[in-house]
């Protein structure tokens, strides 16, 4: 068997057909750039997300540290009044199409600064539109992943003619179980074959 | 070269200041009341004097004494420095009472360079004017704030740039009164 007859490398099985529209749309949601950008302590956990356990990387999701570069914009934490001009501005510099999720309960709506602070801003969303709204305080990697997700479903569906999709998403509303996007592996649980000990 | 006692720094300043007063908070921590128009002149001394040489000014901070459980009971907005000699290793703390309307405590920052952020601190957040500092704007807030957040009679803005502070319908029992100055 020749490399081009090997199951994968014929010449049908390369060529795909689709519309064009189908495919940038494709493309763009399996690269997701996310800009860098976090002002509270959702942001550590934007950054456990990063990291090599939740890993969003294998998304296609690359942080990028300029706001020209990037696709998406995770509010991460809390934004004053003072700071929800400069997301502004880093807003408008990204390029169309663009996404905006907003992490945690402070950029929904305020958080546990909504009813005292004179300085927090209520919700991200009067400043920027969002695509997505993920609960938590913070929410975890999880959380995030799980609004990730909702969003590719949506970037999937964009087109560049046409009316886009601007309904807000709340990933696990009141509906959902508490915690029901945080199902975290139960390391503790002892292996099968009864291991666990070091004693010989 | 050993720690100089808090009274020994207090005898030191009074012997060369008699208006200024050494008093005691109610944890008993010693501090020096010092009279505004001696604050330079007393924060000179403090850093400058061989047996003292307080070369650090670790912190300064304000509070206000509006519904303050004082005795007299007053609105003045007190100053506070913390200061450290990291030569002798001893601290002192120093108080200025600023009157609330005539709010003006003179600058330190020809003393300590560290001064010049802790006192753009203090005006924005308490509105104590700081004659002699180069640059005294507001740093927290945002440039066209209008009124000084931490003082206790600070009423919170309905909104900023027309944006509202309390999301639609939203309502909160005993939330601060708002109606404050907007920009």
């Amino acid at each position: 068997m020749t490399t081009d007859e090997r199951p994968g490398n014929r010449a049908d099985e390369q060529v795909h057909m689709a519309a064009v529209d189908e495919f940038l749309a494709w493309g763009k949601e399996h690269s997701l750039f996310y800009l860098l950008f976090a002002t509270a302590c959702c942001g550590i956990e934007l950054m456990q997300a990063g990291g090599p356990r939740y890993d969003v990387d294998r998304l296609g999701m690359i942080p990028r540290a300029t706001p020209r570069q990037a696709d998406l914009m995770i509010v991460a934490g809390t934004i004053t009044h003072k700071m929800a001009g400069r997301v502004r501005t880093l807003w408008e510099q990204m390029t169309e199409p663009r996404w905006v999720v907003s992490m945690g309960s402070c950029a929904n709506s305020g958080g546990p600064f909504s009813k005292w602070s004179y300085s927090v801003l209520n919700g991200i969303d009067k400043y920027v539109p969002v695509d997505i709204y993920i609960p938590g305080c913070p929410p975890r990697p999880e959380a995030l992943i799980d609004g990730v997700m909702a969003l590719r479903e949506r970037v999937k569906r964009y087109r560049t003619v046409g009316e886009r999709d601007r309904t807000p998403y709340i990933v696990a509303g009141p509906e959902a179980p508490f915690g029901g996007h945080c199902k975290v592996p139960d390391f503790t649980a002892k292996k099968p074959d009864g291991g666990g000990g070091g004693s010989a | 070269m050993s720690a100089v006692a808090n009274d020994a720094i207090a005898t030191a300043v009074l012997a060369q200041f008699p208006a200024v007063q050494q008093k005691h908070a109610d944890n008993g921590r010693a501090f020096l009341l010092v009279p505004k128009g001696d604050l330079v002149a007393v924060a000179h001394f403090l850093r400058t004097q061989k047996s003292l040489r307080f070369d650090a000014l670790m912190d300064l901070t304000a509070y206000d004494l509006l519904k303050y459980p004082s005795t007299p009971p007053s609105d003045d907005i007190a100053v506070v420095y913390l200061l450290f000699s990291y030569q002798h290793r001893h601290k002192v703390t120093l108080k200025v009472l600023a009157p609330r309307a005539e709010c003006e405590v003179a600058t330190v920052s020809g003393e300590w360079p560290a001064a010049l952020y802790f006192e753009r601190e203090v005006f924005d957040l308490f509105g104590v004017r700081f004659p002699g500092h180069p640059s005294l704007r507001r740093i927290m807030t945002p440039d066209d704030w209008q009124g000084h957040p931490l003082r206790k009679d600070y009423l919170y803005p309905d909104s900023y740039h027309g944006v509202a502070h309390l999301r639609d319908g939203q309502h909160f029992e005993g939330s601060p009164p708002r109606g404050g100055d907007t920009p």
